[in-house]
């Protein structure tokens, strides 16, 4: 992959606001998602959940649902293979308990009947026998020896001999020696901070439709921001060869990364195969709170040692994150995003992954940073107000730039924090006058973005038009994206490109929707493929004229000689080649296959002014800007869309979100009305500042913008609740219970 | 020889340095050295990293060319949401 | 149980149907008329993806049972456009590119609607009142505001 990919160029359509192409189906009911599809003698399916925090599972009785008329099939994990891969037998034994219930919500068996009447009467009718066992759900007490052990065995070499088995992993990155770097500072503040565990929150619950024929041949149609990932789970769990699963993903109703993995679709595929018929399983919204992907809860220790002047001289971070019932990773991008936009001589972060008895985490838009950030970010705001410096000029003065040795190892090459920064600094809101009562808050936000496998087909069909087919469920737009960087690579109107999205039989492997990659990886596999069928065409217009191919090139939608000693000959369009290709040679097709790197990392700035009432502890957003550099924005108020929903969903996180655990280790807040994200009536507009700054790793300057946006605002609102109401709290969310105890507090 | 820092944590299976080198012309060649001669960091490598060349990120990519001169980092393998 | 026999009118079509007494009006729209525009995003109310009309009324479809549809008329999703020409409000939402993922959708341009027909110069924040009860995930609501408001300046023919 060479990172010379980038090109100057004018733009004629990328950049542009174009209508989606699943616009209409999507205002007017017409599109498909996960719930919507049926099949013909199709079967409800629904799943048995674990009433304890952490029970021992001695036997489970199902002749008695079996014996029901009308129930096709009863599945406990003895159904499942055991596969051999310790990642995918940790996501299948999340799918159905083998030997303990793990958490509250953790699946023990399911069924499928004729109709979900009689599925709910099934499940009652199976008879678990538990043997309850001491539970823990807090990740401070369960990183203590003599904590209750949710598995054995799971640390791996990295862990320090003595500590809880629930400590699973340990991850040190930086550089330097702190204590130096403290030794120089005129002021170190030291603090400990807890999050609570988010829920993505998507309004779409799991669901699929599974159908498992006699001859082994499976289909099955899911909401998941990546098809071919579940077919790799799927495929592996149910011991099937991948070519027999055939994966569709349907519309989907929101991810932020809690789709990318599989719940369900195993268990719906297993009871097809034993009931001989299709089984549709939707999830509650219960369940989807109790058993499916939270984010990680945390406890953190941050040291900041800064000068008088604003210079920080030392950064450490102590990272406990709980990814819940199974080994999790997410720390390790903690702890190496903590410090990232900072230029710092000394830096050490230190992280712990600790079970805990909650569900598995699934990531959730820049897993991991959002946290480590927050604690860091609110620390430096704290120095800010010590030394009564301006927030943005301190950030200014140890903002990562080209040449900085980040805190995770690598030498930045061009990044766009300090453009960002200036460009928060320069903005009418950040000068603009508060009232009494109100405080404005800012914070940085960093996440590293990726690439990954990538495969586009293009097809020109023989009325000039274009076919393209690519992998990745559009979650935000990106179908008009893609489109939208065909059309300008082969010059022509982006209304005559249709872009679908196949499923596993018709394309090869594409990774997930995540990572901020598909607008950049796939656009970047989508412009190639259309410049493999311009050369085509190119080739085919060179035969029409008889001259060599290489005499031919490609402008605005045409192919035309390439300067006047290749012959005159007037250009012949997309269309006209399209028409003879039959002719000429047969179907005209590009396509491109590829693992993406080169993301490049990302950083964004936001700023928010709130007002907190002291006599409710409530927090009312006033106003709220966010800043984020988009390389090249293909479609800019997609770009903007990303930004909006990321910057809200932080807000949430930052004001009321979080899971909520009884002494009896179970959730006490598996709904929308208690588990409460943000209302229209919560929020001011939220304005966008675009940057581009062209990414070097793409051939249009692309930069992914999906998942920074949810990283600066938690200590955004932080530290302007600090500057509101003269409280600096350390912990999420600072919902109004916490911030009156805290105003009481301070007296 | 290629330098290849390391992150913190594995230090311990690399004789306690953070900075190792290896004969390397490639991803694929340095993974493979590093495995034969720090074994205990065969279990990370075998779970997965990431290598940063000269501040750019690569999660796979065996073949990337990797010149004497150039800044190589070990960095766990990410994902994203 | 006994199904109850039920005749009502939905987007102005006749429709009879049998639904068991316990059956939502949710699950009679998406299990047995085929009408799944509406999306069932809670169950409990709390959501807004299945707004539908009940007699003129914004109700959430999943806390109506189906057999309170005898003789009421209903509107969903499916009726709002004219045959092929989009509502304003389905145009604007385009337009100003006011959903992601679009599962809100449907549910949010019912009670967006339903506010116009009550109040066709709404203020912002009346707007966002009115759908404090549908969530959307995606957005953080800006782009549906401005498109609300959009909607409404081109039926108010400013």
């Amino acid at each position: 992959m060479s990172l010379d990919e980038y090109t100057r160029r004018e733009f004629k359509q990328v950049g542009t606001r174009v209508r989606r192409p699943d616009g209409v189906d999507k205002v007017t009911g017409r599109a498909m998602y996960g719930a919507d599809a049926t099949a013909p003698g199709m079967l409800t399916g629904r799943i048995l959940r674990s009433p304890h925090a952490h029970a021992r599972i001695r036997s489970i009785a199902t002749s008695a649902a079996e014996a029901l008329p009308g129930v096709k099939a009863v599945i406990t994990s003895a159904d499942l293979s055991v596969p051999e891969d310790e990642f995918i037998r940790d996501v299948q034994d999340n799918c159905m308990a083998r030997g303990k219930a793990l958490y509250d919500g953790h699946a023990v068996a399911a069924v499928a009947a004729t109709d979900a009447a009689t599925a709910r009467a099934a499940l009652k009718l199976i008879k678990v026998d538990y043997e309850p066992l001491p539970h823990v759900t807090d990740v401070d007490v369960a990183i203590r020896p003599g904590a209750p052990v949710v598995q054995e065995g799971r640390a791996l070499e990295n862990v320090p001999a003595g500590m809880s088995a629930n400590v699973t992993s340990h991850s040190e990155f930086g550089h330097g020696t702190p204590a130096e770097g403290f030794a120089r500072a005129d002021k170190i503040i030291e603090r400990s901070f807890r999050t609570a565990a988010t829920h993505q929150g998507y309004i779409e619950p799991h669901a699929c439709l599974a159908s498992y024929a006699a001859d082994g041949k499976a289909d099955l149609w899911c909401c998941t921001q990546g098809q071919f990932f579940v077919r790799t789970l799927c495929s592996a769990i149910m011991g099937m060869e991948a070519s027999q699963l055939r994966v569709t993903a349907s519309e989907i109703g929101g991810g932020f990364g809690g789709k990318t993995t599989v719940f369900i679709e195993p268990v719906a595929l297993a009871l097809s195969r034993k009931a001989g018929r299709p089984v549709k399983i939707v999830m509650t919204r219960d369940e989807v709170f109790r058993a499916t992907g939270p984010t990680v809860s945390t406890s953190m220790d941050i040291k900041i040692g800064m000068t008088s002047d604003g210079r920080i001289t030392a950064g450490e971070a102590h990272l406990r994150y709980s990814g819940g019932a199974f080994p999790c990773g997410t720390v390790d991008m903690g702890g190496q995003a903590a410090f990232a936009a900072y230029d710092l001589e000394h830096v050490r972060t230190f992280g712990w992954n600790v079970l805990t008895n909650r569900p598995k985490e699934a990531a959730y838009r820049a897993p991991g940073a959002p946290q480590a950030i927050y604690a860091v970010e609110s620390v430096i705001d704290e120095l800010c107000q010590h030394f009564g410096l301006d927030p943005i000029d301190v950030r200014l003065k140890n903002a990562a730039k080209k040449g900085t040795k980040s805190s995770y190892g690598p030498t930045f090459p061009d990044i766009g924090l300090v453009a960002t920064l200036e460009a928060a600094k320069k903005h009418p809101h950040y000068s603009a006058p508060l009232k009494d009562g109100q405080g404005r808050g800012i914070s940085c936000g960093f996440w590293f973005n990726f690439g990954g496998n990538s495969c586009v087909s293009l097809n020109v069909n023989t009325d000039g038009t274009i076919g393209v087919t690519e992998g990745n469920p559009d979650i935000g737009g990106s179908r008009a994206s893609i489109s939208l960087m065909a059309a300008e690579e082969l010059g022509i109107p982006y209304d005559r490109v249709r872009t679908i999205v196949a499923d596993t039989s018709s394309l090869g492997y594409n990774d997930v929707t995540d990572g901020s990659r598909v607008t950049f990886a796939v656009g970047l596999a989508t412009i190639k493929a259309a410049r493999a069928a311009i050369r085509l065409m190119c080739e085919r217009a060179a035969k029409i004229w008889g001259i060599d191919a290489e005499a031919v090139e490609w402008k605005d939608g045409a192919a035309v000689p390439a300067g006047p000693n290749a012959g005159k000959f007037p250009p012949m369009s997309l269309a006209e080649i399209a028409a003879v290709s039959f002719e000429t040679g047969g179907p005209i097709a590009g396509h491109h296959e590829v693992n993406v790197d080169g993301a490049g990392v990302s950083f964004g700035v936001h700023i928010v002014d709130v007002e907190v009432d002291k006599e409710t502890g409530a927090t009312k957003v006033l106003r709220y800007t966010v800043f984020q550099d988009a390389g090249k924005a293909v479609h800019p108020s997609y770009v903007e869309g990303q930004m909006q929903g990321g910057a809200v969903q932080g807000i949430g996180w930052a004001l009321n979100e979080e899971y909520i655990y009884g002494a009896d280790g179970r959730l006490q807040n598996p709904g929308f009305l208690d588990y409460r994200v943000p209302v229209a009536s919560d929020l001011p507009m939220i304005d966008t500042v675009i940057l581009e700054i062209p990414n070097p790793g793409h051939p249009y300057g692309v930069r992914g913008v999906g998942e920074t946006g949810i990283v600066p605002p938690l200590a955004a609102l932080s530290n302007a609740v600090s500057r509101s109401a003269g409280i600096r709290l350390c912990e999420l969310p600072m919902s109004p219970p916490r911030v009156l105890k805290a105003l009481t507090g301070a007296g | 020889m290629v330098k290849v820092r390391l992150w913190g944590s594995l230090r311990q299976a690399a004789d306690g340095k953070t900075e190792v080198e290896v004969e390397a012309r490639n991803f694929k060649e340095l993974l493979d050295r590093l495995a034969a001669t720090y074994p205990g960091l065969e279990p990370q490598i075998r779970r997965g990293v990431s290598l940063s060349l000269d501040g750019v990120i690569y999660r796979e990519a065996w073949f990337t060319e990797i010149r004497p001169d150039a800044e190589v980092v070990l960095m766990p393998y990410m994902t994203g949401g | 149980m006994k199904s109850i026999p039920v005749s009502t009118t939905i987007n102005g079509d006749p429709y009879e149907f049998l639904c068991a007494p316990d059956e939502t009006l949710l699950d009679v729209l998406r299990n047995r008329l085929s009408l799944t525009g509406a999306k069932e995003g809670c169950g409990t109310g709390d959501c807004g993806a299945c707004s539908v009309t009940l007699n003129g009324r914004l109700v959430c479809s999943c806390l109506v049972l189906g057999a309170e549809a005898q003789g009421a008329e209903i509107s969903t999703i499916e009726g709002m456009a004219d045959g092929d020409e989009l509502h304003p409000l389905q145009r604007h939402f385009i337009d100003h590119a006011a959903l992601q993922c679009g599962i809100c959708t449907p549910g949010i341009l019912v009670a967006a609607k339903s506010l116009l027909e009550k109040n066709p110069a709404p203020t912002d924040e009346e707007v966002r009142y009115w759908l404090a009860g549908n969530l959307c995930r995606c957005t953080g609501y800006d782009k549906i505001i401005a498109a609300v408001q959009a909607a409404a300046a081109e039926m108010r023919g400013a």
